[in-house]
Parts: C-alpha cells; sequence; structure tokens
C-alpha cells in the first residue's frame, strides 16, 4: 500500500464511517477524525518529502506507485509526488480540515452534506497525487459532481441556477479537456497515459497548436479564465460556507495546478507560441475581477471577484514560463487558497449571524465581534498584499518574474497586472470600512456573539497558515523551485 | 553590533504580546510594557551611535557595517530579497530620531490615552509601528524597504483608524492607505526597473558608485528620458506618497483623524520622512544616474512646500495647521536633497537635509504633543475655541513657543541652522528657487506665530471648566523635546552624516543667514500685528483676497478632484460599467446560450410528440424508404 | 394439400398484418389499437408456421416459435388491458390522443 493512497483512502473510510453513524455527535467525530488525520497526513508527506530531497533523492517524482487499471488505454492507477504536488495536497488538508470545523452547525442533513463533502474531497486528494493523464481526469470529474448536490440542495439564494450554471460550464470545460487529453494521448506516439513519459514524448508542433488551447482552456474554465469565469461568483455566492471555501480554496487551484502541470508540461512549444492570447486574456481577468469587486454589495460577490482577480493573477504568470513567476503562481494558489478560504469562512460566520451579506445593511460589526472582525481585517491584509503574510510574497515573485521578459508586450501586461495591487486595497478597504468600522448599523446587532470554539479553530488554523508562509516563505519557494525545473527546461527546449 | 537587531526585534515581540495577550492585561500594564521596551530600544540605539561613530570612521570615511543579512525569499540566483541591518551614518540617525520621539509618544500617550478604550491596542499599534520604521531605516536593500515601508503604511492606517466608530476617521484612515499604495505602486514598478537592469536590490552595491552596474540600462530610453530616470522617478514616487509630497499629499491632512500622539509620531516626525530617507539612500544612484530626476525632486519639493505654507496660513484647526507645516518642511527636506551634490562641499544640501530631518523630527514632534496637550485641556481642534490659554498651560506654552521660534528660524535654535543650510545650498543651485524658498520660510514664521497667538494669546474664549495644565507623564517629553530643540542646532552634523560620509566643516553662510532671520522677524512681526490681540486686519485681508482665501482654505480645490477621480471616473466611470459588462454581456453570453439551447431542444421537442401511432408510422415509412432504396439503387 | 401453394398462406398473412398496421396507426380507440396488435402478432405466427412447414419440414423451430408468441401474446394482452382499465379509471377514457400525461 503506497502512502500516497492513504490521501484517497482516508476520505473513502470517512465515506464508510458516515454511512454507519446514527447520531450528530458521531457523524461529527467521524467527520473531525477524518480531517485531522488528513492534515497529519499532508503534514507528514510535507516533512517525508523534505527528508528524501535533503538525502539526495533527485527523482522527479517521489513515492511513486503504479498499478494496471484498464490496459486497452494504458490506464494506470499511478501516483506521485512532486514539491507542487505536496504544495498543494498541503493546502487541500488545511482547507478540508478547516471547512469541516466551519460547517459544525449545518442544521439539516448533516449526514449526506458531509458525505458528498468527503467524496468531493476524495476528487480532490485523487487529482493531486495522480500522475496519469486519464486518472488525473477521472478524480477531477469526481471533484466536479458533488458540487452541483452541495450548492443545490444546502446553498442559499438562486442555489439552482447557481448549482446548475457551475456544472455545465465546468462540464463544458471538462468535454473540452477530454478531447485534450484523448488527443494527446493518441497523437503523442506514445502508448502511455503517464505525465512523465508524455512530457519525454515529442507531441509535433502543429498537433500542440490546437491541443493547448484545449486543455488551457478546459482547465482554465475551473481557473476563472476571463471570460468563462461567469459561474465562480454566482457559484460561490449561492454555496454554503465550507464548499465555498473547498471551491474558491482548491478546486480553483485545480484549475491553475492543470493548466500547468498538463497544458504547459506537455505541450511546451505551443505555450510558447499561444501564451500571448492567454496572457491578454489573463491580463484582463486579473484588472476587471478587481474593478468588478469594487462595485458589489454582496459579501460574497466581493470575494468571489477578489478570486476571479487572484486566481486569473496565478495564470498569467504560469503563461510568463519562466521559473521566478511559475514560482509565484503555485504559492499564490496556496496563498489565495488560505485567503480566500478564511474569507469565505468568516463571511459564513458573520452571515449566520447577522443574516445579510449586504454590506449596506452591515456596521460596526468590530465592536459587537471583535474576534472574527481581527480575522477579517487579517484575511483583506493579506489579500491586499501585506508583507508577513501570504500574498505579497507570491505577488512579488509573480511581478518580479513577469517583468523579467525585457518586451514591451510582457512588461506592459505585468503594469496592468500590478495595478491591482491599489484596486484591491481599494475594495477591501472599502468593505472592511464599511461592515467593521463606523456605528452598529442594525441595533438586533449588538446583541450578536463573538466566534464559538470551532469557528476559531477554523480561522485559526488559516491565519497560522497564512502568516507562517509569509514570514518564512524561503522553505516553500525552494522546495516548488525544485520541482519546477523538469517544466522549465521542457519549455526552454 | 548585532545587539542592534533587538532595537528592531523588541517592538516587535511587545506588539505580538499585547496583540495577543492584550485583552487580559490591565491597560496601565500594557502601557508599561510598551514604553518600557521602546525604552530599551532607544537606550540601544544610543550605544549603537555611540558606538558607530566613534569607531566606524576608517580614513576619515564612515564605513557601512552590515552586523546581520539573511536571505529571505529567492527570485533568480541574483535577485534575492534579504532581511538585515545595514548601519550607516544616516540609518544610526534615524534610529535616534525614531526611538527618541517612539519614546516620548508612548511616554506622553500614557497620560493622553488614559481611559481610552483599546489602551492595549494602542499600544500594540504603536509597537508594531516602531517596529517597521526601525526595519525600514536599517533595510539593507531596496525590497526590504519595501516590505517595512508597506507595513508603516498599515500601521498608520490602523493607528488613523483608532476611533473607528468615527466615520471621518475610517474615511481618513482609507484614504491615506489608498493614496499611498497608489503612490507605492509607483515604488515597485521603479524596484522591478530598477532591479531588472542592476540585478541587484542591496544598497550596498547600488550605491557603491560602480557605473557598471547601471551598463545594462545605457541608452535605453522611453519618452525622451532614460530607463534609469524613469526607474528612478517612479521610486521617487513612493517617497512622494509617504512623505506627502504635492499631488499626493493629500492623505496627511486628514490623517489628523488619529490620536494626536499619533499624528507626533508617525505623521510629524517618522513615517512621512520616509521618503526623504529613501531618496537620501539612493542619493549617489540619483546623483550619477538620474540627475535630471534630483531636478525634479526639488520642483517638486519646492511646490509642495509653498503650497503647503499658503494653505497653513488659512487653516483654524489647529492640527490642520501643523500638517500643513509638516508637508511644507518636508518640501524644504527635499528641495535640499534635489539641490545637492555628492562630493565635499557639493554635499552641503544634503547635509542641510538630512540635519533638518532630525531638527524638525524633534521640534514637530512637539508641537504635536503640545497640540495634544492643548487640545486635551480644552476638547477641541479649532482655534476658535482656544486664545488667552499661556497662563492655563505654562509649560505647554513655552515648549511650544520654543518649538515655534526653531521652525521660523530664529537662532539659536535647532531649526535655524538646519533651514539656513537648505536655504543656502538652494541659493546656490538656483537663486529663483533660492528666493521661492526664502518666502516660503518667511510663510512658515508667520503661519507658525499665528497659531501660536491665536492659541496662548488674542481674545481668551470663555471654558466651562478652566483648562488645566497636563499631567507629568504628558508634560516631561514636551520639556525634553524643547530641550534638544534648543541644543540640537549646534550639533555638528557635518561630522557625522554626509553625502559622501566623509567630514564637512559648516561655514554658516552670514547673507543668507542675515536675510533669511531677517525675513523670519519680519513675518513673525506681522503675525504679531494680525493676532497678538483681536484685530480687524486678517478679516479684512481675507475679504480683500476672498478668492485667494477661499481657494487656499478649501486646499486649492485639490480634494474635490481626487473625489473627482476616485467617485465619478473610477467608481461610476469604470467599475459600475465592468459591473454591468459582466452581468450582462459575459454573464448574458453564458444564459444566451442556455437560453438558446433550451429553446433548439424546445423547436425539436415537437418530433418526439408521444402519439405511439405517429410513431410507427414513422417507422413504416421509414422502413419503406429503406426498402426501396435497397431494392431499387 | 397439393394445391395449396405458400404464396396463398402469405397473401393472408401479408392482407392480416397490413390490416393490423393501418388498425394501429388509425384507430383512436386503445382497445383497438390493442386488437390491431394482435391481428399483426398472429400474422407473423402464421408465417412462422408456413415457413417451418413449406421450407424445413422435420424441423420443430417454427412451430415452437409460434407457441411462444401465442404466449407472449397473451400476456401482453392481459398487461396491456390491465393498463388500459387503469387508465381509464384515471382519466375516464381511452382515447389514444388523450393519453399525454406522460409527455409533460
Amino acid at each position: 500500500m503506497n502512502f500516497l493512497s492513504l490521501f484517497v483512502l482516508v476520505p473513502v473510510l470517512m465515506m464508510g464511517g458516515l454511512f454507519l453513524a446514527k447520531t450528530l455527535k458521531q457523524i461529527r467525530v467521524v467527520a473531525a477524525t477524518g480531517a485531522s488525520l488528513l492534515l497529519a497526513l499532508a503534514v507528514g508527506l510535507v516533512f517525508a518529502y523534505l527528508g528524501e530531497r535533503a538525502a539526495g533523492n533527485t527523482a522527479e517524482m517521489l513515492f511513486t506507485a503504479k498499478s494496471l487499471w484498464y490496459a486497452p488505454l494504458h490506464i494506470y492507477y499511478s501516483v506521485g509526488v512532486d514539491g507542487i504536488s505536496v504544495a498543494m495536497l498541503l493546502l487541500s488538508a488545511i482547507i478540508v480540515f478547516t471547512g469541516v470545523f466551519a460547517s459544525w452547525s449545518m442544521g439539516f442533513l448533516e449526514k449526506e452534506f458531509f458525505l458528498w463533502f468527503c467524496l468531493l474531497s476524495t476528487g480532490v486528494f485523487g487529482f493531486f497525487i495522480s500522475i496519469d493523464l486519464f486518472t488525473m481526469f477521472m478524480y477531477y470529474e469526481i471533484a466536479l459532481i458533488p458540487m452541483y448536490l452541495l450548492i443545490g440542495v444546502w446553498g442559499s439564494g438562486r442555489k439552482e441556477y447557481a448549482a446548475m450554471k457551475l456544472t455545465l460550464m465546468l462540464m463544458a470545460g471538462s468535454a473540452l479537456l477530454l478531447l485534450g487529453i484523448l488527443g494527446i494521448y493518441f497523437l503523442s506516439g506514445e502508448s502511455s497515459m503517464n505525465l512523465l513519459e508524455l512530457a519525454r514524448a515529442y507531441i509535433p508542433a502543429e498537433t500542440q497548436y490546437w491541443l493547448f488551447p484545449l486543455v488551457f482552456v478546459g482547465f482554465g474554465v475551473l481557473g476563472a479564465l476571463f471570460p468563462f469565469h461567469t459561474w465562480s461568483p454566482d457559484g460561490h455566492a449561492s454555496a454554503p460556507t465550507a464548499v465555498s471555501m473547498l471551491h474558491a480554496g482548491v478546486l480553483m487551484k485545480l484549475g491553475g495546478y492543470g493548466c500547468f502541470r498538463v497544458a504547459i508540461f506537455l505541450m511546451p512549444e505551443a505555450a510558447n507560441e499561444l501564451a500571448w492570447i492567454f496572457i491578454i486574456l489573463t491580463g484582463i481577468s486579473v484588472v476587471y475581477g478587481a474593478y468588478s469587486a469594487i462595485v458589489q454589495t454582496d459579501l460574497k460577490y466581493i470575494n468571489a471577484y477578489s478570486s476571479v482577480s487572484h486566481c486569473g493573477l496565478v495564470l498569467f504568470a504560469i503563461l510568463m514560463l519562466n521559473q521566478t513567476a511559475m514560482n509565484g503562481a503555485i504559492l499564490q494558489m496556496l496563498s489565495h487558497g488560505l485567503m480566500t478560504a478564511l474569507f469565505f469562512a468568516l463571511i459564513g460566520m458573520i452571515y449566520g449571524r447577522t443574516h445579510t451579506r449586504d454590506i449596506r445593511e452591515l456596521g460596526g460589526l468590530m465592536k459587537v465581534m471583535p474576534f472574527l472582525g481581527v480575522c477579517y481585517v487579517i484575511a483583506g491584509l493579506a489579500s491586499l498584499g501585506l508583507p508577513g503574510l501570504s500574498g505579497f510574497v507570491a505577488e512579488m515573485k509573480i511581478f518580479v518574474g513577469s517583468f523579467m521578459h525585457a518586451d514591451t508586450f510582457h512588461r506592459v501586461f505585468t503594469l496592468v497586472a500590478c495595478t491591482s495591487i491599489v484596486i484591491t486595497a481599494v475594495y477591501i478597504l472599502r468593505v472592511v470600512g464599511k461592515i467593521l468600522y463606523g456605528t452598529v448599523a442594525d441595533e438586533h446587532h449588538l446583541t450578536l456573539s463573538d466566534a464559538n470554539w470551532y469557528e476559531r479553530t477554523s480561522t485559526i488554523v488559516l491565519i497560522l497558515a497564512i502568516a507562517g508562509i509569509g514570514l518564512a516563505p524561503l522553505w516553500l519557494s525552494d522546495m516548488i523551485d525544485g520541482s519546477l525545473l523538469p517544466i522549465i527546461q521542457n519549455v526552454k527546449l | 553590533m548585532e545587539y542592534t537587531l533587538l532595537i528592531v526585534l523588541l517592538p516587535l515581540l511587545s506588539f505580538l504580546f499585547l496583540g495577543l495577550a492584550g485583552k487580559g492585561l490591565k491597560p496601565r500594564v500594557a502601557g508599561y510594557i510598551g514604553t518600557i521596551v521602546l525604552a530599551i530600544a532607544a537606550g540601544l540605539s544610543y550605544i549603537t551611535a555611540w558606538h558607530y561613530f566613534t569607531t566606524a570612521k576608517v580614513d576619515g570615511v564612515f564605513e557601512k557595517w552590515t552586523p546581520l543579512n539573511f536571505r529571505w525569499l529567492n527570485f533568480t540566483e541574483h535577485l534575492h530579497i534579504d532581511l538585515g541591518i545595514l548601519l550607516d551614518p544616516i540609518a544610526v540617525m534615524m534610529l535616534v530620531v525614531i526611538t527618541t520621539v517612539s519614546l516620548m509618544v508612548h511616554l506622553y500617550s500614557l497620560g493622553y490615552m488614559h481611559g481610552e478604550r483599546g489602551f492595549q491596542r494602542y499600544y500594540a499599534f504603536l509597537s508594531l509601528f516602531s517596529f517597521s520604521m526601525l526595519g525600514l531605516v536599517v533595510a539593507t536593500n531596496i525590497f526590504q524597504m519595501y516590505i517595512f515601508w508597506e507595513l508603516v503604511g498599515v500601521s498608520s492606517y490602523l493607528l488613523i483608524g483608532f476611533y473607528y466608530t468615527k466615520p471621518e476617521a475610517v474615511a481618513a484612515s482609507k484614504k491615506a492607505f489608498i493614496v499611498t499604495r497608489f503612490a507605492d505602486l509607483g515604488f515597485l514598478i521603479g524596484i522591478l526597473l530598477l532591479s531588472f537592469y542592476t540585478g541587484t536590490f542591496s544598497f550596498e552595491r547600488l550605491t557603491s558608485g560602480d557605473t557598471s552596474l547601471f551598463a545594462g540600462a545605457e541608452g535605453l530610453s522611453f519618452m525622451g528620458c532614460s530607463v534609469m530616470s524613469w526607474a528612478l522617478a517612479l521610486i521617487f514616487m513612493g517617497g512622494a506618497g509617504k512623505s506627502a509630497m504635492f499631488p499626493l499629499h493629500v492623505w496627511l491632512p486628514d490623517a489628523m483623524e488619529g490620536p494626536t500622539p499619533v499624528s507626533a509620531l508617525i505623521h510629524a516626525a517618522t513615517m512621512v520622512v520616509a521618503g526623504v530617507y529613501l531618496v537620501a539612500r539612493l542619493f549617489p544612484v540619483y546623483y550619477l544616474e538620474a540627475p535630471d530626476v534630483l531636478v525634479l525632486i526639488a520642483i517638486v519639493g519646492a511646490v509642495t512646500s509653498l503650497y503647503a505654507a499658503i494653505v497653513a496660513c488659512v487653516q483654524t484647526d489647529i492640527k490642520r495647521v501643523l500638517a500643513f507645516s509638516t508637508i511644507s518642511q518636508i518640501g524644504f527636506m527635499m528641495v535640499g536633497l534635489g539641490v545637492s551634490g555628492l562630493e565635499g562641499h557639493e554635499g552641503l544640501g544634503y547635509m542641510a537635509s538630512m540635519f533638518h530631518l532630525f531638527t524638525h523630527a524633534m521640534f514637530k514632534a512637539l508641537l504635536f504633543l503640545g497640540a495634544g496637550a492643548i487640545i486635551h485641556a480644552v476638547h477641541s481642534n479649532e482655534m476658535t475655541r482656544m486664545g488667552g490659554l499661556w497662563k492655563h498651560l505654562p509649560i505647554t506654552h513655552l515648549t511650544f513657543l520654543v518649538a515655534c521660534l526653531a521652525i521660523a528660524g530664529i537662532p539659536p535654535f535647532s531649526g535655524f541652522f538646519s533651514k539656513d543650510e537648505i536655504l543656502a545650498a538652494t541659493f546656490h543651485f538656483n537663486p529663483v528657487l533660492g528666493a521661492v524658498m526664502s518666502f516660503t520660510a518667511g510663510l512658515t514664521a508667520f503661519y507658525m506665530f499665528r497659531l501660536y497667538y491665536r492659541i496662548f494669546w488674542n481674545k481668551a474664549t470663555h471654558h466651562d471648566h478652566a483648562p488645566h495644565e497636563a499631567p507629568g507623564s504628558m508634560t516631561v517629553p514636551l520639556i525634553f523635546l524643547a530641550a534638544v530643540t534648543l541644543v540640537a542646532g549646534f550639533i555638528p552634523f557635518g561630522k557625522f552624516v554626509t553625502s559622501d560620509s566623509a567630514d564637512y566643516i559648516i561655514h554658516l553662510d552670514w547673507v543668507v543667514a542675515t536675510i533669511s532671520v531677517a525675513i523670519a522677524v519680519i513675518a513673525i512681526g506681522l503675525a504679531t500685528l494680525f493676532y497678538r490681540k483681536e484685530s480687524s486686519i486678517p478679516d479684512r485681508l481675507a475679504t480683500t483676497f476672498r478668492g485667494l482665501h477661499a481657494a487656499a482654505s478649501q486646499r486649492f480645490y485639490l480634494d474635490e478632484v481626487y473625489l473627482f477621480i476616485t467617485k465619478k471616473i473610477i467608481f461610476n466611470g469604470i467599475s459600475r460599467p465592468v459591473a454591468w459588462f459582466d452581468h450582462h454581456v459575459v454573464d448574458g453570453t453564458m444564459n444566451g446560450f442556455a437560453t438558446l439551447s433550451q429553446r433548439l431542444s424546445g423547436s425539436i421537442r415537437g418530433f418526439q410528440s408521444g402519439q405511439l401511432q405517429q410513431y410507427v408510422m414513422v417507422i413504416l415509412l421509414g422502413a419503406l424508404l429503406i426498402t426501396v432504396l435497397v431494392v431499387f439503387i | 394439400m397439393e394445391g395449396l401453394h405458400l404464396e396463398y398462406y402469405l397473401v393472408v398473412s401479408a392482407i392480416m398484418f397490413f390490416a393490423g398496421v393501418y388498425g394501429f396507426i388509425t384507430r383512436r380507440n386503445l382497445l383497438a389499437v390493442l386488437i390491431s396488435i394482435e391481428l399483426i402478432l398472429n400474422s407473423v405466427d402464421i408465417n412462422f408456421a408456413l415457413f417451418n412447414r413449406f421450407l424445413f419440414p422435420g424441423q420443430l423451430e417454427g412451430f415452437f416459435f409460434t407457441l411462444f408468441a401465442i404466449g407472449v401474446s397473451a400476456c401482453e394482452a392481459a398487461v396491456a388491458i390491465a393498463i388500459i382499465i387503469n387508465i381509464y379509471r384515471n382519466i375516464r377514457n381511452i382515447q389514444v390522443k388523450n393519453l399525454q400525461q406522460l409527455k409533460d
């Protein structure tokens, strides 16, 4: 039994446990135990990985294992991790852990909720440990489907519309993706679905030119690539707290990770040639999301548009095709995952108390719930890139890396992306000023209570992670750097 | 020299401790912890300064010491952010200035903020600010400076918004942050450009005078200016934002919504001179690579200085007057840097600017703390609610007078020496600029004494209860700073801080000195005439120059311009249309696809009528058709 | 039997088959439709028996098939009539064109 398979096995066992669980307490125990186990596994994996690397293991992927799954198409269940996937697994584990605590008191149908939640986590973890294209795709689908029910049943507002829209758009994306994957499989000349083998194979440049957009857009839809981002605001706004957290925190990273692992890694020539189209689109995403966020009045919409902007930056940096910017992209995925999860958790907690997310009806909450208020300010500061928190590290890496291109086109777009730091400050401070400061807007809010123990657990874990990355980024960035080399070399060829 | 690390680290620990555990502490205890920590940091700074200035001189030139430098984040092989400590004359001077003023403010706040809600939070934020500012001045590289630059920005934001239930304070904090953030965008881009062509962030390498470092940028130009000029001008933009240079100064007057000691510390003495410090830090680069930007700096400094002095003459909120006066004085410092040369006696402007930074920090902090004592006594910021306070607040009155004389440039107070040297350097550079600055200096004397007379003399206003002198914790800092202001002018500054780190022998330029003292005396005379007793002259003047007066009291409508840009252009002109576009066009397209496929399926739905007989009919016809096809073709 | 060729039988079964198809398509009453289906089935049964008798004498598959088909049509008739009765109970009508509830 491979160590990595535990990441998939644990959520499956959790589902088994949930089937048997009868009372709410049992459900919570199962969910919390499983989530803690996953977090422990992820932390253990980080240490194991760093230990292996320190011991001089230079293999591209560590802890690999494979077993044949479907012979005619050479589909293997093959797993393995490098620094990037380790980082993503750690992120997912943190978000799942905090997500469980954030949905501690769901109110109804807890068992079913956690069941679907576990299925979703299975998909997410499976995606990050797989190095087989088809297995990866399968896990990707496993992660998408539960979303429909989670939003449709436990959501709020226009939940049916949002769930339908989200699922359909993402499915359309995966249709493109499937086409791309099959194209890669059949046209690479290599009878293999294994990423590493495919990367060594040569896909003819003309073929890459039409496969690259398919795969990039396919994953890009999930990564909120303009103009395919519109599922995101509606979806996030309607989803229940933990689902928003997991979705914005991890699922959108599947898009970025996929673009990077599949599109750029396997099709470097096309990436070099076609990057400009997508740089324009992502550049628009970055600024456009930020400007849209300024005028929103629903807290979740503000955060969703901010996610569009931040995730745009991820794809933007990936397309810069140099080590510094790509490293920044991975860090940005981590950082955005953590802080947006924190945001959604806090918004959920505020909404659970005030029953409104409209910033015009909120005010002076700092006085009523100081703990949540301080956490919100910290999340906001992380989002606008305050040094010492994770956002700064990622953004600086991206900007410095992107600026390495000496030509006008890249430079102009880097500058455009840079302006987002100002616009971000505008909408973050607008919200903070409106909902936390000033006088209490509604006298009913005066009697509200501050965070519970489980809410504190979830926010404190996230803040610790954000500050941890922000204060000591070097080990993480080195870990990622080591794993970027094969990809960079592939691009340079 | 490793103990210098403690100077930076102690306030950070104090911030973390007070921030996390502050709620459980008694307010008084929290205040003491913050103050004691800062006192230790100040003591260490003095030791550092003594140690440095006595031992770092090799062959008549101060060496740069780097007691600590470790890698924090890698970009490429050559570009990496380090965190560390760089000690050179200006850094050491700033350490002394910051810890001294900060200590005074900590002490003062024990009395001033007594009984305020969130007292612990206040001290936590003060510690955070001290940490960031100290980290900024000892930065070994430009990116470390940027990091701490942002951190001081945030601590300033938090402290301006300290009274977070007051809408004005919230708006002011937001404005301060966003305006400086906008300037920081320029700073960041400047750093990107600079580091791209030089391949380093390190101050030591950048300022080594090694021109080969800039070879990569040679011959490259954009819109008629060289790339280095652009980079350095953009970096200056960052400095201009923090240092409230025209037209990015709009946040500073509003920042006075924060507690008064905070205004003294952040918005008068330390943070707002960060821009000056930045330019001074990179001065050799400016001088060698982009002398045109130095001219720009001088002009911006002069315009700011004059503008702020004019506006200060008509403000009635005492803190606003002081705020504009700060802007004006920082303008002086910028001019000093802009007109300076690098070597030997050419470097007068640089030396003078740093000297002015030092003396200004002391007397401006004194002014603000004095203003705080006055506000504490009368519970108002408005001049109209004051008058005749000299007999109620004797200590405040005397120390305030010392500071006013210093800023007006009357010998032997410290301001005279530093300002006079700036004026001398400016005259040397360009007589017209010198004349403008002399005029501004005259205006300074005028508005400061207007302020002084209207607070302490003029017509006494009636108060419900007699204003009383502030407690000891507040007057001790006043007396201390007044003492410093009295003697600081005689510090042989040229022995310590100069543009080339070598000795500079100061000669007073008697012509300039006499003229400027004469101007100051005339201005003070005018102020005495207008404001010593109640008088109708100011009103008559205001009616005569009605337009100018109105414009000046509205700060020449710059805030309205900003409001127009942010509200009308950005909010209504860009964001709303973007949101509309997103909702109607992008989203509409996606929904359109959905509607379209629904329509399409609706239209072919008729074929599936559900009428079995119809199906059979179709099957039959189909079978027939196939038969016909198979048989006959 | 000498004079009776296969074609004669086939003509009868063809007439039965097309009568069934015609009835199936045109009749509006469910019972009539059912009867038409029976006609079709029976015509096919006749064909099975015929082809077995004339083309493969001595073998029994065709006859068995016929028997099966008769059994199946009996069951089918039973089920169909049950459904029809239920439909009648529900909508008081067994006209084909009124049966539209499943569509919506």
